[in-house]
């Protein structure tokens, strides 16, 4: 017989998630976020370079395949351009291959979007979010709004805008032959990221254009996207943006990363007409964020992994 | 030799790294953002026990390294070598002393233990958890004092030397935890 039938979480953490969740809820209906909800299950998926959806053949009664999707980002989106208005959903997402400590392919992402909102907002809405929901014994100190430059800086010694690529492998030791992204996503994950949100929240924020995924992005010396992260304690909390509204722009983003996958040989969801066409009608202004709730669930619990806070995690799924 | 993927990574898993076998010791999944996922690892190299860090880019496979571990019984040492038979199949083996380490003062003949094989050949032999032994040498108890508390050394048949307790004599045979070389009991 076997032992693991049993949840990987105690019942304590679980209905420690549970609370969370609710106090989650009663804080985006006081903001005036409606809940809505989106298909699990779509005709079309995300082709982000380093995000893997999960196929899913002859899904749907016309036998067409489906993709258990990465967020529920695109559907979100076309909400907005319908005009929802200021929206969030807590929703499965899955994440092919995804598995470690802080990783699970199937979580809970909470995503939120403000009708109007830009920059400033969007990370106040971070903030304020973060702060309603986490104790206050990891979160002593006043928020930091650090940029990947200064981040990079500080905690690496190196301009990720500036450095030479061969800087950047030589830092990176024996495996060469990276690009420069991958490089730099090596240094964030192992040498920055871990020193940020000690005793605070840091959001992270302007990364490389080159990273911009669904962020708009600002024209300057260098560019950079509008994108921003959030992170506690060394883990990565909260993904946001000032979303892309330019269709034209999006679909160029999509055929340069679905063609970048079709390189290295993985798999390459449909393009999301249904999607683009949203944009084409017009995706108001707006800026929206993800945030993992599995990981949000473990910290404010004060427990150091995802499986403690999952009734069952991926080996007992 | 087969490949593994970084999916397939988990603590236990042998693989090779610059010509040598390693076994992975932990391995951590991490993955910035939205960008490039890695494997950190912990592996530990199976001919000096050294335990280093690696990193791989999720994906990456690394070549399978030709180990495994299998029951042997021990048959003697002829002074350089020391003879395991496999019971399965009665082919013999002979492990060097570094493939012997530790394990080599605790075997007199017969006892089964755990080779580790890396292409064919005894890479680690780790002697049963406990054995029996005869004690050959060791000084006097003093006759009253039983209970404990003081304990006095004592040499094995096989070479060994343990801490018994002083009521235990010369010609007794005694059962010892070969993973922290203390006395356990009387046999």
């Amino acid at each position: 017989m076997s032992a693991d039938w049993r949840p990987a979480a105690s019942m304590e953490a679980l209905k420690g998630r549970a609370r969370l969740l609710d106090r989650l809820r009663a804080w985006m209906g006081a903001e005036g976020f409606l809940e809505v909800e989106t298909p699990l299950l779509s005709r079309a998926g995300s082709p982000e370079l380093h995000l893997d959806s999960l196929h899913v053949p002859g899904a749907f009664p016309d036998g067409a395949p489906g993709w258990l999707g990465t967020s529920p980002e695109f559907h979100l989106k076309r909400l907005l351009a319908a005009g929802a208005g200021s929206i969030y959903s807590v929703s499965r997402v899955f994440r092919a291959g995804e598995a470690g400590r802080l990783h699970n392919p199937e979580f809970t992402l909470v995503e939120w979007y403000r009708a109007g909102g830009a920059y400033p907002r969007l990370m106040s809405d971070i903030e304020r979010l973060l702060t309603a929901l986490l104790p206050s014994r990891l979160l002593a100190a006043a928020p930091e709004r650090i940029t990947y430059r200064e981040a990079f800086m500080r905690h690496a010694g190196l301009d990720p805008f500036a450095a030479a690529a061969e800087d950047l492998r030589r830092r990176c030791g024996a495996e060469g032959g990276q690009d420069r992204d991958a490089l730099l996503d090596r240094i964030a994950g192992f040498e920055v990221y871990p020193k940020l949100g000690q005793g605070r929240i840091s959001l992270i924020h302007d990364f490389p254009a080159s990273q911009a995924s669904l962020a708009r992005i600002r024209p300057g010396e260098p560019d950079v996207a509008e994108r921003v992260e959030a992170i506690v304690g060394g883990v990565e909390l909260v993904n946001g943006f000032v979303e892309l509204v330019d269709a034209e722009e999006q679909r160029r983003r999509f055929e340069a990363d679905r063609a970048a996958r079709r390189e290295q040989g993985r798999n390459c969801p449909e393009l999301d007409e249904r999607f683009l066409a949203a944009l084409e009608a017009g995706l108001p202004a707006c800026a929206g964020a993800a945030m993992g709730f599995d990981r949000l669930a473990m910290l404010a619990l004060g427990l150091s992994s995802l499986a403690e806070v999952q009734a069952f995690p991926e080996d007992r799924a | 030799m087969a490949n593994y993927s970084t999916n397939e990574f988990k603590s236990g898993l042998k693989i090779m790294l610059d010509g040598d076998p390693y076994a992975i010791v932990d391995n951590e999944f991490v993955k910035p953002g939205k960008g490039q996922a890695f494997n950190r690892v912990k592996v530990r190299n199976l001919k000096t026990g050294r335990v280093i860090d690696r990193t791989f880019k999720s994906g990456d496979s690394v070549e399978a390294a030709d180990v495994h571990e299998t029951d042997m019984q021990f048959l003697y040492s002829d002074g350089s070598f020391w003879h395991f038979m496999d019971p399965s199949n009665y082919e013999q083996y002979q492990a060097d002393a570094a493939a012997m380490a530790d394990a080599a003062k605790w075997l007199k003949g017969e006892e089964i233990c755990r080779v580790t094989l890396y292409n064919g050949s005894p890479l680690a032999v780790e002697a049963p958890n406990t054995v029996e032994l005869a004690i050959t040498e060791t000084d006097p108890g003093v006759r009253g004092d039983t209970s404990g508390g003081g304990n006095k050394p004592a040499t094995l048949e096989t070479g060994a030397v343990v801490r018994v307790p002083l009521f235990v004599n010369e010609g007794e045979v005694i059962k010892v935890n070969t993973r922290t070389a203390e006395y356990l009991s009387r046999a």
